[in-house]
Order: structure tokens, then sequence, then C-alpha cells
């Protein structure tokens, strides 16, 4: 019997919610980290019980959680209690610190600012290793680790990539995308806000800027700016590797070619505001939006809550109501906070800003509440367990 | 016996019920105390202060004996009152919400 397991990120814990493959009657297991922020949870692809988790607080800093039964258990790896200070083992667990030079970005005043840890935002597990992990962090880097959490190191090569250009925006110099091709070990995507999107394809050693056809006028008076665009989510179907989706702060994006060439596929969208965007797991060509009002309303146009579906890739799009609020509706739906399982009818999942996790057990066509009254979701996340 | 109270998610962090209890070599300072922390209860590493300069952390306070100690070099001898467990040395999470 096909299970799902929905990881849900709160500003104030974590949730974690589970259903059989009919997604009808669902259990809420949390919160888990009450009173913390949890960032991001998400499961190994190759061990469904190996969940990496990323809890901070601005008073306590970054720790890093790792369950390896689901989501039942949970230990810092490594940072257990020691018997004996001849014991103590180098944990490391928590410890994000930027490889060589700090090295400056660009501040606000348009002086140069040192790179500044602050938080994880986005994890994400191997496709082929349990142990290992990448980190997307705030001030913007990537980290890895291959020892199962237990330390991290910087992939440092990505601040080479015209960091001393890259500048905060409001929401923070964040890795918060972190995309592993399935068909190339080597290659890797990542998104920053307020920077755009990178690629690696030597496995994360050099990295270069991939955001020819982004335009950002209002933010960027250059139009050719290799770096600057703020890229808010991109996405990706595991059978095309070079075909991505993007949610920019405006527009929503697609490129061929792994990120060579960008096109607007905004299209019929009432807004091409928005944070996340997701593809259908048994269809390529099927994408989500939820659009929001505008950079400065961010909230969803006229108070109604509508997820947005393409089946053609883009520019010709449909809204999905049913189900969902369709007035005095004034949530967000984060950048992270989507997600899709790969049962068939494939689900859809999102978190709102107002506490609630939407599902759709049939494609997106109608939705129902699994819960209402969390904290503000940062993130959703969902397991398929077969 | 070094007494240290904790601010309730480091207790639930480390997993410590009441007070952590740690045997500190003299000089008893906030740095000792500290690192004897850190060593019994690894998770709390980056917790209190940071990682790399081992400064404190902007919203964490240290109390003892009625007094604030945060700005006093962490190398400055804690009160006899707390070496000789008397009084435990508070670790504070400051009042930062709004």
């Amino acid at each position: 019997m096909s299970k799902v397991r929905v990881l849900v990120g709160t500003k104030k814990g974590a949730f974690i919610l589970t259903a059989d493959g009919k997604r009808q009657n669902w259990e809420v297991s949390g919160p888990h980290f009450g009173g913390w922020e949890m960032y991001h949870l998400k499961g190994s692809p190759v061990d469904p019980n190996r969940i990496y988790a990323s809890q901070t607080s601005g008073w306590f800093g970054q720790i890093i959680q790792r369950s390896d039964d689901g989501g039942q258990t949970w230990e810092a790896p490594g940072g257990g209690m020691t018997t004996t200070p001849e014991g103590m083992p180098k944990v490391e667990s928590n410890k994000f610190v930027y490889e060589g030079e700090v090295g400056t970005h660009k501040w606000y005043d348009g002086t140069q600012h040192p790179w500044e840890f602050k938080r994880v935002w986005h994890l994400e597990p191997s496709l082929t290793d349990p142990d290992t992990a990448y980190a997307g962090v705030e001030d913007a880097g990537i980290f890895k680790t291959t020892d199962g959490g237990k330390t991290w190191q910087e992939l440092s090569g990505l601040r080479n990539a015209k960091g001393h250009l890259w500048q905060p925006g409001a929401g923070g110099m964040v890795v918060h995308t972190i995309i592993l091709d399935p068909k190339n070990a080597n290659r890797i995507y990542i998104a920053i806000s307020a920077a755009g999107a990178f690629r690696t394809d030597d496995g994360g050693k050099t990295w270069r800027p991939i955001n020819r056809g982004l335009k950002s006028q209002y933010e960027l008076p250059d139009p050719a700016a290799e770096v600057g665009h703020c890229v808010h989510r991109i996405t990706m179907h595991p059978s095309r590797p070079d075909v991505l989706f993007m949610q920019k702060h405006w527009d929503v994006m697609r490129t061929d070619n792994a990120g060579e060439q960008w096109s607007e596929v905004s299209g019929n969208l009432p807004s091409d505001f928005g944070f996340p965007i997701d593809v259908h797991a048994h269809e390529p060509e099927t994408i989500y939006v939820v659009p929001i009002t505008s950079d400065s309303l961010h909230y969803p146009p006229d108070g109604k809550l509508r997820v947005y579906r393409s089946k053609t890739g883009g520019n010709d799009w449909e809204a999905l109501t049913k189900g969902l609020p369709q007035k005095d509706c004034y949530v967000n739906v984060l950048r992270d906070a989507m997600c899709v399982d790969s049962l068939e009818p494939c689900g859809v999942y999102f978190g709102t800003t107002g506490g609630q996790v939407y599902g759709s057990a049939d494609s997106g066509n109608s939705w129902n509440p699994i819960v209402r009254d969390l904290p503000a979701v940062l993130s959703v996340e969902v397991q398929t367990l077969l | 016996m070094i007494r240290v109270v904790l601010p309730y998610h480091l207790r639930n962090l480390a997993r410590v019920e009441g007070e952590a209890q740690l045997e500190v070599a003299s000089p008893v300072t906030v740095r000792a105390v500290l690192d004897a922390l850190e060593t019994r209860y690894p998770v709390l590493r980056g917790t209190i202060r940071h990682h790399d300069t081992l400064k404190r952390r902007p919203f964490i306070r240290f109390f003892a004996c009625k007094e604030d100690l945060s700005l006093e070099s962490p190398d400055t001898p804690l009160p006899e009152a707390v070496v000789n467990g008397a009084e435990p040395f508070l670790v504070i999470g400051a009042m930062a919400g709004g």
C-alpha cells in the first residue's frame, strides 16, 4: 500500500502529515522542535527514513537535525552528550564556516560587505548517497556534507561567480534552490535571490551565471546584466534535466538548454509575480504557480487563492480554484512551500503564511485543507513511500 | 561543581533536565564554563557563542549573582558563589521580541 509523508517547516516548529495513497485521511505529528524556525526538511531519495532538517533561531543560531526513522526521532548528527572530556567528538554538525578568505559582496549603500553566515534555507539530499547532502545558506553559499550531516564544507567556487556584485534584497541574499541533475552527477543548478541562477558542471568546483534572457527592468538598469536577477524558484522534471522552469520576482520563465537562454512563459497569468513553481510528476510540460498580486502586495490577486496550471509548459494557464478560498484570502505561499508526490494521479501540496497546508490528490483539479491552523508555513516537501 | 542554568530551547536541545552541572578547573571564568559546557554537550556549540570567533551571540546574556556579566571579558574570574556552587551561572535568551 502506497503512502505519502508531507514534511512541513513552519516559523514555530515542524509538522509531519501522513496518509495512505488515497490521500483523504491525514494524521498530523508535531510540533517537532516547537518554537524554532524550521526552514526546510527533506528526505533522502535513496533512504526515505533519512530526513535532514534545518532548525534555526535568532537567539541560538543554526542546528542541523537528522532522522533515521522517518521523523519519529531526531538527533543533531554526532551532537549528543559526551561522558568524558577525553571522549569529546569533534562535532561540527552546526558549523557553517565559509572557506578561505571570507570575501565581500555588494551592500545596500554600494560598498563591499563581508559574507556573514545566518541560516540554512534549503537542504538537498543526494540522489545516490543518503550520507551526502547540500545546504543552501544565507548569506549566499552552498555547503556539502558527505558524512550524514556531521560536518559541512563550503563549495566556495560559487562565490567566485561574480560574488562581489551580488547584493541582498529585502529577503536577504540566499541560496534557496538546489537542483541535482539526475543524468549528470557533476551538474548542479542553484538560485540566489537578488543574484540569479548559477550552474556547475564539475561537481561544484566552478560555477557560472545562467541568466541570459532574464529581464529585470524595474530592478536592474542594465538589460544584459549577468547577475542581480531576483530568482525566486527553479524547478525541473527529472526526465528532462535540461528543461528548467523559473518563477522570477516578476515573470515565469523557461529554458530548454540548461539555462543558456531563458524565455518568458507568463502568458495569461493574472500576475506573473510569485514564489513557488513546480512540475507535475508524470507530465513534464505541466507546471504549477501561485500568482501573487505584486512585489508590494504579497497576497493573491482579488483575495482569491488560485493555483495556476499550464499543461503546455507555460503561456497558456488555467486557474485551479476548487476547494481553495475565493474571497477574503490574503496569505502568501513561499518559494519552498509547494511540492508534488509521484503517485497516480499526481498529488500537489502547498502551504501558506496563514498556516494552511492544502493538498490535491488529482493533479490540482480539486483541493482540500490538510491542516488549517499551523504557524506560518516556510516549506513543504512530500515523500512518496511505496 | 559549577551549576549552569540554560534557557528552555537549549535545555531541550541538549536534553538537559534542570541545571547542567560541570566540573571546571580553576580559574573559573565564563570562557572555562562555556568550554566545559560545550565539551559535555557538543550540540550547544555555536548556539551560545559563534563557532569561529567564540564571541557571545547577540541575543545571549550571562548572569550570575544578580549581575549581568555579558560585557565582561570572558577571562574574568566568576564570583566565588558560582565557583563553590552556591549560585548558578545563567545563560539567558535576551528579550528581543516585539
